[in-house]
């Protein structure tokens, strides 16, 4: 019992310790700007042309791009339907970067902003990288 | 043309905002946009090649060292398989081995030479039966019901190997480090693969979906080495082929039941015109 | 309890500093690994299992031997193992989660493990390897901890845990025998492929298993810290005789089939093993060590007079030990791909930076043997002052 002052001090400095990230980041209150995602790229022909609404692809690509990639690899289930009747082949390289041809100013971009590490790349191949080397 | 058809539907767009209350006129702004999409995208779903049990057969006999390289290198280069300078890290879907060492539990002392030493396509038998999918922690490869594929999931494997102990041909490989950089020149149109994973040939799952036979049966479509089919399907050539000459498997024995049948090499002399005049001879 | 592992002298801080660097130059070369891949094994598209494996196989023995102090107290209430037990069951939880690690090292994508449990494959032994494994961490984790917390406490353990103790012993024959499984299943390789292996690999474990104890009691009990007892020991050798006695008994069966058959796919391996093949030989010195090791440490132990000896008791142990080690961590799973499934030799030797992974595995083994030793040890010896 008269350890109690010592232990929590002790938890005091270890929650503090714990927290650091958080606080350091709530106290600089950067969260930094925003990154401006181009798609410039000329095959995209018109502006609600996604397979689903921007907004939506926005927080939802990830889990789509799963459930893609299952369909195809295990169900042979190749093919999406779009709300508006329009087909589309389920594939990252073939359908999404046809028109997000600029990896680069346009996942990219977001994927550094969030500090996220997609490694659908490791094996994906991206066309344009491959042509231009830069791109 | 297809910058001046966007340009149109891009107008027709805009026609739509103009007359924004209006439902019919906003329907056919929608047809349009179909319209749109199915002419510069790729949208015309091909027709898969489909079947019940599909089955390769090699016939040896039209066998050369040309045409097996022909069919390696199509193979290897469509799926990105790369090129080591050792031994050690060697990834293969398909190789060739001599006929005697491709079927070496058969003990063949007695051939005639030139049999001994004809070029012998390798590959996954795409079993019946197959003990890789069976021990399979995660399946990550497993046997397609529909067609009877032995399919990989490349996004699953998680390295253990246990299927290339269990398979009775050698069939798999394993990336043992990162293959991109000993790939010649990348098709973008399939993925490497990362270290770490198990791979091998999938008879071309996907060239099929697209309705194409796989990349080595195309690229040896002149000399007819290789032929692919419904084996379930009695007037398909595969089938044909079987009934017609006598054909082996690697090893039988384990009952695996393997999908790729071999018509056996013969004596050239006796057959100066392989094809015609062989089959002409055995039926 | 715990704090006894942050008291001791000097030599018991250098032991601990030495096992720390090992683990540390371990770790390097497993980050090594990790980032360049498996090609800093050995191993190659023909040997596609080695060193890691091996040492998986061995350890799951060490750990199921737990089984041959608990069983004859638990069951026939043989009163000498009493104080042993804990001490079984610790060295299990050791090798255990020395068995994980070898199996996470031996993984190309092994952030992707817990693929096992998601995709759960029950047609796989290996699913069922990792259950049982799991399953036997589990249940000597808790089994030890409520027996010795009632020890410490001069207490009977609750009735509760008792079902868990009879519910380890079939537990722990089934760890090896489902490792077994892992190998004996496969038509591919006809090495494997003998129903002899989950009995052998049983009598392996329960030889080298107890020899290891043995050693480790031997060493405490000059070190002054704990006495297990001359009859216990003696106990433990002659359990540690009829293993071996059986495995060598097994070793010699496979042997006549695979000769006598003549079959060229058994006898080959065999070949490969003592005689060499192909002119590649890596194994045979070391196969012929093992059996020789195996004959003499028979002999000392069958003999009552060299038993009971404990100089030469430690001796025989350090050689049934060694002798398994070679047969199971260096022969068993090697020749199995000797010769390939297209019957060819090719060389696996593993390399160095295998080696330092390996070494660094063993010695986490070494430090949590040690930590829970001392912790039980000391605790004992406060309890008797």
């Amino acid at each position: 019992m008269r350890d109690m002052p010592k232990i929590l001090l002790g938890l005091l400095i270890f929650v503090l310790l714990a927290l650091f990230p958080v606080i350091y980041n709530a106290v600089t209150a950067d969260a930094g700007t925003p990154p401006d995602l181009v798609i410039e790229t000329q095959n995209v022909p018109g502006k609600s042309d996604c397979v689903i609404p921007g907004e939506e692809m926005r927080t939802k690509h990830m889990d789509m791009l799963m459930e893609w990639r299952n369909d195809v690899v295990r169900l042979d289930d190749r093919y999406y339907h779009d709300d508006h009747g329009r087909t589309f082949e389920k594939s990252l390289t073939n359908t999404c970067l046809d028109c997000h041809s600029n990896k680069d100013t346009f996942c990219d971009r977001c994927h550094t902003y969030m500090e996220v590490d997609p490694y659908c790349w490791d094996c994906h191949v991206i066309p344009q990288e491959l042509e231009g080397g830069t791109r | 043309m297809i910058i001046d058809r966007r340009k149109f539907v891009r107008a027709a767009g805009l026609g739509v905002l103009a007359t924004a209350a209006a439902p019919a006129t906003k329907l056919l702004a929608e047809e349009q946009l179909v319209t749109d999409h199915s002419g510069d995208m790729p949208l015309k779903q091909p027709k898969p090649l489909t079947a019940k049990r599909w089955a390769m057969v090699v016939d040896t006999r039209k066998a050369t060292p040309e045409n097996v390289q022909k069919a390696i290198h199509a193979c290897h280069h469509e799926h990105n398989v790369p090129e080591f300078d050792n031994s050690k890290d060697e990834i293969k879907w398909i190789w060739s081995e001599h006929f005697d060492h491709a079927f070496h539990e058969q003990d063949l002392h007695y051939i005639p030479e030139h049999t001994k030493h004809t070029p012998t396509l390798l590959l996954c038998n795409h079993c019946d039966n197959p003990p890789c999918v069976r021990v399979c922690p995660t399946e990550a490869t497993w046997k397609r019901e529909e067609d009877g594929l032995v399919m990989m999931d490349w996004h699953r494997c998680i390295g253990c190997r246990y299927c290339m102990v269990a398979c009775p041909y050698g069939s798999r490989s394993f990336n043992f480090r990162n293959p991109r950089e000993f790939i010649d020149e990348i098709n973008p149109g399939y993925p490497t693969r990362m270290r770490g994973v198990v791979e091998k040939c999938t008879f071309c799952e996907e060239r099929l979906a697209r309705g194409k036979m796989p990349a080595c049966v195309e690229a040896t479509q002149d000399c007819g080495m290789i032929t692919f089919g419904d084996l379930e399907d009695p007037n398909s050539d595969v089938s044909k082929l079987v009934r017609k000459h006598f054909s082996i498997r690697r090893k039988p024995g384990l009952g695996t039941q393997p999908e790729v049948y071999y018509i056996v090499p013969d004596d050239p002399e006796e057959h100066d015109e392989p094809t015609a005049h062989g089959e002409e001879e055995h039926s | 309890m715990i704090e006894n592992a942050l008291k001791g002298g000097k030599g018991y801080w250098t032991w601990i500093v030495i096992l720390l660097a090992i683990i540390g130059i371990g770790a390097l070369a497993w980050v090594r690994q990790f980032t360049v891949g498996l090609t800093t094994t050995g191993l190659s598209r023909d040997v596609t299992w080695g060193f890691y494996i091996a040492q998986f196989t061995f350890l799951v023995g060490v750990a199921a031997s737990a089984v041959m102090v608990v069983l004859p107290y638990y069951l026939h209430n043989y009163k000498e193992f009493g104080k042993l037990t804990v001490l079984g069951e610790f060295l299990a939880v050791a090798a255990c989660i020395m068995c994980m690690c070898f199996i996470f090292v031996d993984m190309g994508m092994p952030i992707r493990i817990p693929n096992v449990f998601i995709y759960a494959s029950p047609h796989s032994m290996m699913f069922w390897d990792t259950v049982v494994l799991f399953g036997y961490l589990l249940l000597n984790i808790l089994i030890s901890r409520v027996t010795f917390q009632a020890e410490r406490k001069g207490i009977k353990y609750g009735k509760w845990i008792k079902p868990f103790i009879i519910l380890s012993i079939p537990w722990a024959i089934s760890i090896h025998t489902v490792t077994a499984f892992l190998y004996s299943g496969l038509a591919a390789r006809p090495f494997w492929l003998t129903a002899v292996m989950a009995p052998r690999f049983l009598a392996t474990a329960f030889a080298a298993g107890p020899a290891l104890l043995i050693l480790i009691i031997l060493l405490i009990r000059k070190m002054g810290t704990f006495d297990a007892g001359k009859k216990a020991i003696g106990q433990l050798s002659i359990i540690v005789t009829y293993a071996m006695a059986a495995n060598v008994f097994f070793v010699l069966m496979e042997i006549f089939t695979a000769a006598y058959s003549d079959m060229p796919e058994h006898l080959n391996h065999f070949k490969f093993l003592y005689l060499g093949l192909d002119g590649n030989t890596t194994l045979v010195p070391w196969m012929w060590a093992s059996s020789i090791l195996a004959v003499i440490s028979l002999i000392l132990l069958f003999n009552p007079k060299t038993r009971k000896n404990f100089a030469l008791l430690g001796w025989a142990c350090v050689m049934v030990f060694f002798s398994i080690w070679i047969d199971k961590g260096m022969g068993m799973v090697v020749t199995g791909f000797t010769p390939s499934v297209l019957g060819d030799v090719v060389a696996y030797v593993p390399t160095l930076n295998e080696l330092a992974i390996s070494l660094a595995i063993y010695a986490g083994g070494a430090l949590i043997v040690t930590l829970l030793y001392k912790v039980a040890l000391d605790t004992r010896a406060r309890m008797a002052a």
